[in-house]
């Protein structure tokens, strides 16, 4: 009985549990997915879409108001760059009061923090020159250090500062106007959401005035 | 030799005599990391007692299959598949709330409370004993889990579930809700348990010996 000896010590036919319940747990995995991953869209959006208020206006921000009715209308578009060579999308949302005037845009950017990805809504005055908030979608930064990105007090250091030179984070006091407190113990946190600020800023601010000037001519 | 615990010793055992977090000093990362408030600690509470459940029928289910040198494969697997199952349910039913437990909840997968009683039990017993030793093993987490939480977030903020219970001239020991509050809320509550376990087995020890 050498060949069935031979068979059974052969990994594959060890290891048939692990290959046949990898098949079925793939298989159900994809299937949960299929079916809640547009559950989970629609609640990224509604997200977005209960911050976008607070982002457009400038005063103070509060925690985010759940109850609050959209004052705005918000439609999405994509900006498109090309940067050496790459392929740049930014998702921006355009809000318009009830009278269709732009009342300001809503824009994502991502980039690398200290430790993953940080995903970040800026929200810009229409003409795309005056930052009116910030919020922190995603992040995983050190607990205690750099999440303190994701805080009201932190983030409202934004709420006004002009779009033509470029943000930068200080460690100890700022004093200029494009400048920013870094949070001690988390410069590169903090210098992350500057450049990730200041890249998306450079690459959509044409584009936005463009799309400012077009609504104007549309309703005159 | 004792017998092995029938079903419902094994729901019993799980809930305070062998709790998982006081007694076996089981799965403490996710009970330090998300104690900070009560409704964190149900929900992770909640997640843990599906996936302990369900990893436990399935794996009492194939428990004639597996091979020895293959078991923590097929265990890992098991748990693997439904703490996604649980990841993306909450994603899509309970959106802040999988916010604020970040990483935590795909930590479930190495949590050694479900590995344990998986090979502990589940590997061994049948699916009513897995099933009542998951179900009693995860109150028990929930006990644990509640009782630190319940202290952190009503010293640290003054609140409980988020609404204000004490008046507004407590000043909130905003450490009970960063780190340190955790290691020194649980220190004092294991400590607390120990004491009193071991007062129960010296009274226990003197109304035998004076038989």
């Amino acid at each position: 009985m050498e060949m069935t000896d031979r068979l059974n010590k052969n990994f594959l036919v060890q290891g048939w549990l692990v290959i046949l319940l990898c098949l079925v747990f793939g298989g159900s995995l994809t299937a949960v997915q299929l079916t809640l991953s547009p559950v989970i869209e629609a609640n990224k959006k509604n997200e977005i879409l209960q911050i976008i208020p607070g982002l457009i206006s400038e005063e103070n921000s509060t925690a985010i108001n759940k109850e609050a009715t959209l004052p705005f209308t918000v439609s999405p578009f994509y900006v498109n760059s090309e940067k050496q060579g790459r392929h740049l999308s930014y998702a921006v949302f355009e809000a318009k009061d009830k009278d269709g005037n732009i009342s300001g845009w809503a824009a994502r950017a991502s980039g690398q923090g200290y430790a993953d990805k940080i995903e970040l809504l800026l929200g810009l005055n229409p003409e795309a020159e005056k930052i009116t908030g910030l919020f922190i979608l995603e992040q995983k930064e050190t607990p205690g250090l750099g999440n303190k990105i994701s805080e009201i007090k932190w983030r409202d250091q934004f709420k006004g500062k002009k779009t033509d030179k470029a943000i930068s984070a200080i460690k100890g006091k700022a004093v200029n106007a494009n400048e920013i407190d870094a949070i001690t113990g988390a410069t590169i946190s903090s210098k992350s959401v500057c450049r990730i600020i200041n890249q998306m800023v450079g690459d959509i601010r044409p584009p936005l005035k463009m799309k400012l000037e077009e609504s104007v001519h549309e309703k005159k | 030799m004792t017998a092995e615990p029938t079903a419902p010793e094994r729901f019993i055992r799980g809930i305070l005599p062998e709790n998982p977090t006081y007694r076996q000093l089981l799965g403490l990362c996710p009970t330090l990391a998300v104690t900070n408030n009560m409704k964190s600690a149900l929900t992770m509470a909640g997640a843990v007692l599906f996936v302990l459940f369900c990893a436990n029928v399935m794996v009492s289910l194939i428990r004639n299959l597996l091979k020895p040198h293959l078991r923590i494969v097929a265990f890992t697997l098991v748990i693997a598949a439904f703490v996604t199952i649980v990841d993306r349910l909450l994603a899509a039913y309970m959106y802040t709330m999988s916010k604020n437990l970040g990483p935590y909840i795909p930590l479930i997968i190495v949590n050694c409370i479900i590995i344990g009683r998986c090979e502990i039990c589940a590997s061994k017993e049948s699916v009513l004993k897995a099933a009542s030793d998951a179900i009693g093993q995860s109150i028990g987490f929930g006990i644990g889990l509640s009782s630190i939480a319940f202290f952190r977030e009503i010293i640290g903020t003054g609140m409980v579930f988020g609404t204000r219970v004490l008046p507004q001239i407590w000043p909130d020991w905003v450490i009970m809700i960063l780190p340190p509050g955790a290691f020194f809320t649980f220190g004092l509550l294991l400590g607390s348990v120990n004491y009193m376990v071991n007062r129960k087995n010296t009274s226990i020890k003197n109304r035998d010996s004076m038989k």
